[in-house]
C-alpha cells in the first residue's frame, strides 16, 4: 500500500476499520447498525424529493424556450415550478442527505454509535412533514416570494425544529465521543449543524414572523442564504471531501495544518459574503464592500482546501478506477474549487455588472449545489449505504449511468449556460440592442440546457434503481417463509 | 488533543460577527428610513400602495414574477439600467419601506419593472400582455396567464367595456369574450403603480435626463 509512517499517521488522525478490540471502543459495526434506520430514512426520503425536484426542473427549463409548455394549469406556471424544484432539490434533498451523512460521519469520526436512534428518525419524520406542507404551500400560491426561503411560515417552523433536534443530537454524539482526538471533519460537521438553524432561525424570524422594514429584509435574505450555501452545505460537504479521500486512498491529507487555516478562514469570512448578491442594489455601499472584501478572502480556505483535497489525489488517480465514492468525492471536490474560485469572481463589482442578472448565475448555482455538493453527497451515499445495510452495491452499470450521466449532464449544462450568460449580461449592458434580441439569443442555450437536465435525470434514475434493488436485497431474508425467521438468526443475516 | 470547547465558541463568535455586521447594524441604519417631505413642494415619497395595487401586489409575489424580473435600477455608469430607460434614477434604500416582501429580484429574463407604471402602456395593454405575451412581445418568453381570465358569453347589452381586443386565434369565439378576473386586475393595478423615480436628497433625479 503505501510506506509505514504514513499509514501510521493515517491511522492516528482517521479512526478506521483498522482496529476492533472487544473491550475497546465500539466495534463500528455496532456503530453502522446503530445509524441505520436513521441515516436510510434521510437518504431515502431525500432521493424521492430528489426525483421530484428534477422532475420539476425539467418542466421549468422547457418552459423557459417554450413557454406555451403546460401553460393553462396555474400550479404549473414558471413561478411555481421554479420554486418547487429549488426548494425540494435544496431542502428536500441536499439537506437530507447532508443530515444523513453527516450523523454518520460524527458517529464515525467520534467512535461512538447513535443515542436513541428513534428519536433522529421522528425527527426525519417531521421533517418531510414540514416540507410537504411547504411544497403544497408553495402551490396554493402561498410561496414568500423570497428567494431561498420560498416556504410559507407555517410550514418552516417544523424544519427548524427538525434541525434543531438534529443539532443536539450531533452535540451529544460529539460530546460521547470515545475517539478524544479530533479530526477537521469533526469540526465542520460540529459547526454546520449550529450555524445553519441559527442562520434559518434568524431568517424565518426576521423575515416571515416579524419582518423587518424595506431593504434590510434583503440583507437578512442573503445573510441567511449565502449562509446556507456556505455554512450548511459546504462544511458538510468539506467534511466529507476531507474524510472520503484519506479513507479510501489510504493516504494521510497532504498538509493537515492547512486545513486547520482552512476550517478557520472559512469561519471568519463566508458568513460576511451574503451582500455580494446585491452588487449594484438599493444598500448602502459599506455592508455590498465588507462582503465583496470578505470573498475575496475566501480565496484562503478555498485554496487550503484545494490544496489538501487535490494533493492529496495527485499519485492516488488509480483508485478512481476502482472506487465509485472516490470517483463522485473527487468530481465534487474539483468543482468546489471550480465554483468557489467562480463565486469570488462574481463577487467583484465588475464582473457582477455583466454576470448579475443572466443565466451565469444559474449556471455557478448548479456548479455548486450540483457538480460539488450532490456529487460529494452521492460519492458518500455509496460508501455508507453498503455499510449500514450490509448489502453490496447490486450492479457496477447503474453506477457507470449514474456518473457519467451526472458528470456529463453538469458539464454540459454549466459550461455552455455560464459562458451564454456572460454574453447575455454583455448584450444586456448594450442599451442598443433590443430586449428581446437578447432574449432570442439565450434560446439555444435554454434548450441545450433542457438536454443536460435529461442526462442529470437519467443518471439519478440508474442510482434510484440500484438503491432500490440494494434496499430488495436487504430485504429478502424478511420473505423467507415465517417458520425460519421465528427459528431466528436468519434476519440479520447478509442477503447472500 | 481535545479542544472541544475552544472550536465551540469559535464557531459561535464567527456566526456572531457577521449577525452583528449584516443583521443588526442594517437593521440600525435602515430599519426606521421613513417617507421622504420635500420642503418646497410638501411632495411625500414613497407614497403607501393603494389597497387595490396592494393586492395585486400579493399576486406579483404568489405567481412567482420576481424570478424573471428584477425592481431595482443599478446606478448610471453601472450597466445599462439607466440607459435603457428602465428609471431616471438609480434605486435607493428609501423607494422600499413600504414593500413587504422586497422583491428585488435577481434575474432579468424579462425586463426589470421598478418604473414600469412609468411606460407608455394602458391597463389594456397588460391584459393582453398577461393573456399572451407573445402576441404582444413577439419572442417573448414570459408564461402566458389564461387563469388570470375568464371567457364568458357576451350579454344582452353587448361586450363589457373590459374586454380584450384579441385578434386571430387569440380571439374568442362568436358570442363570447375574454374578460379580466378580479386577480388579473388588481395585479395591473399593481404594475402601474411601479413608479419609483421621486425626487430624493440621496437619489435625485436629473430634470434634463429625464425620459
Amino acid at each position: 500500500m503505501s510506506s509505514t509512517s504514513a499509514t501510521k499517521s493515517l491511522q492516528a488522525i482517521l479512526p478506521g476499520d483498522v482496529s476492533k478490540g472487544s473491550d475497546g471502543p465500539p466495534s463500528l459495526a455496532e456503530i453502522d447498525a446503530s445509524c441505520r434506520v436513521p441515516v436510510l430514512s434521510f437518504f431515502l426520503s431525500g432521493l424521492a424529493w430528489l426525483l421530484l425536484g428534477t422532475a420539476f426542473a425539467l418542466v421549468a427549463s422547457i418552459k423557459l424556450h417554450q413557454p406555451s409548455f403546460l401553460a393553462g394549469q396555474e400550479w404549473l406556471t414558471f413561478g411555481t415550478v421554479r420554486t418547487v424544484h429549488l426548494n425540494t432539490v435544496v431542502f428536500g434533498f441536499a439537506s437530507q442527505t447532508a443530515i444523513g451523512v453527516s450523523i454518520w460521519l460524527m458517529c464515525r469520526l467520534c467512535r461512538v454509535p447513535l443515542v436513541a436512534p428513534g428519536v433522529v428518525a421522528v425527527a426525519n419524520l417531521f421533517y418531510n412533514l414540514g416540507l410537504l406542507i411547504g411544497v403544497v404551500g408553495i402551490f396554493a400560491g402561498d410561496s414568500t416570494g423570497i428567494e431561498w426561503l420560498e416556504m410559507p411560515r407555517y410550514a418552516t417552523p417544523i424544519l427548524f425544529a427538525s434541525y434543531s433536534l438534529i443539532a443536539v443530537w450531533t452535540i451529544i454524539t460529539f460530546r460521547l465521543r470515545t475517539e478524544r482526538r479530533l479530526y477537521v471533519s469533526q469540526w465542520y460537521l460540529l459547526a454546520a449543524v449550529i450555524w445553519f438553524p441559527w442562520a434559518y432561525g434568524t431568517a424565518q424570524v426576521m423575515l416571515l414572523i416579524e419582518p423587518v422594514r424595506g431593504v434590510v429584509q434583503s440583507t437578512v435574505q442573503w445573510w441567511f442564504t449565502h449562509n446556507l450555501l456556505g455554512l450548511w452545505f459546504t462544511p458538510v460537504g468539506l467534511a466529507a471531501i476531507y474524510y472520503f479521500i484519506p479513507k479510501v486512498t489510504g493516504r494521510p491529507i497532504y498538509n493537515y495544518a492547512l486545513s486547520v487555516v482552512g476550517f478557520w478562514s472559512l469561519a471568519l469570512f463566508s458568513n460576511w459574503n451574503g451582500l455580494h448578491h446585491l452588487v449594484g442594489g438599493p444598500l448602502p455601499a459599506w455592508m455590498i464592500t465588507v462582503s465583496v472584501a470578505t470573498s475575496v478572502m475566501m480565496l484562503i480556505p478555498v485554496l487550503a482546501a484545494a490544496i489538501n483535497h487535490h494533493g492529496t489525489m495527485i499519485g492516488n488517480l488509480g483508485h478512481l478506477r476502482q472506487s465509485p465514492t472516490l470517483r463522485f468525492v473527487v468530481f465534487g471536490a474539483v468543482a468546489y474549487t471550480l465554483a468557489s474560485l467562480q463565486g469570488i469572481l462574481s463577487s467583484l463589482r465588475s464582473f457582477s455588472e455583466v454576470a448579475h442578472f443572466t443565466h451565469h448565475t444559474v449556471a455557478h448555482a448548479h456548479l455548486g449545489l450540483y457538480a460539488f455538493f450532490s456529487m460529494v453527497m452521492f460519492g458518500a451515499i455509496y460508501y455508507i449505504l453498503p455499510r449500514v445495510t450490509q448489502q453490496q452495491w447490486p450492479s457496477n452499470g447503474l453506477i457507470s449511468i449514474h456518473f457519467w450521466g451526472a458528470a456529463l449532464g453538469i458539464l454540459l449544462y454549466v459550461v455552455p449556460l455560464g459562458l451564454a450568460g456572460l454574453q447575455q449580461g454583455r448584450l444586456l449592458n448594450n442599451a442598443s440592442v433590443p430586449f428581446l434580441d437578447v432574449v432570442r439569443f439565450t434560446l439555444p442555450w435554454l434548450q441545450l440546457r433542457t438536454v443536460a437536465g435529461l442526462l442529470l435525470g437519467l443518471g439519478q434514475l440508474a442510482f434510484v434503481v440500484n438503491v432500490g434493488w440494494l434496499l430488495l436485497r436487504m430485504l429478502e431474508p424478511l420473505r423467507k417463509p415465517v417458520i425460519q425467521i421465528l427459528s431466528g438468526g436468519e434476519i440479520t443475516s447478509t442477503g447472500k | 488533543m481535545s479542544y472541544g470547547p475552544l472550536l465551540f465558541l469559535g464557531i459561535l463568535f464567527t456566526l456572531a460577527s457577521s449577525w452583528v455586521g449584516l443583521v443588526l447594524l442594517p437593521q440600525r441604519q435602515l430599519g426606521a428610513l421613513e417617507q421622504h417631505v420635500d420642503t418646497n413642494s410638501a411632495a411625500i415619497y414613497p407614497q403607501a400602495r393603494a389597497g387595490e395595487a396592494q393586492q395585486g401586489a400579493e399576486h406579483y409575489r404568489s405567481l412567482g414574477c420576481v424570478y424573471c424580473h428584477s425592481q431595482q435600477v443599478r446606478p448610471e455608469g453601472f450597466g445599462s439600467d439607466i440607459a435603457r430607460g428602465w428609471g431616471r434614477r438609480r434605486s435607493v434604500s428609501r423607494d422600499y419601506i413600504h414593500d413587504r416582501p422586497v422583491m428585488l429580484g435577481t434575474m432579468r429574463t424579462g425586463p426589470d419593472l421598478t418604473n414600469v407604471g412609468d411606460r407608455p402602456l394602458d391597463a389594456a395593454w397588460h391584459y393582453r400582455h398577461l393573456f399572451n405575451p407573445q402576441a404582444t412581445r413577439p419572442g417573448s418568453v414570459m408564461p402566458p396567464f389564461p387563469f388570470l381570465f375568464e371567457v364568458r358569453a357576451v350579454g344582452p347589452a353587448g361586450p363589457s367595456t373590459n374586454a380584450l381586443a384579441l385578434e386571430g386565434a387569440l380571439a374568442a369565439p362568436a358570442g363570447f369574450e375574454v374578460v379580466p378576473t378580479l386577480r388579473a386586475r388588481q395585479l395591473v393595478e399593481y404594475l402601474r403603480s411601479l413608479k419609483s423615480s421621486g425626487d430624493l436628497p440621496e437619489a435625485p433625479v436629473k430634470k434634463e435626463e429625464a425620459k
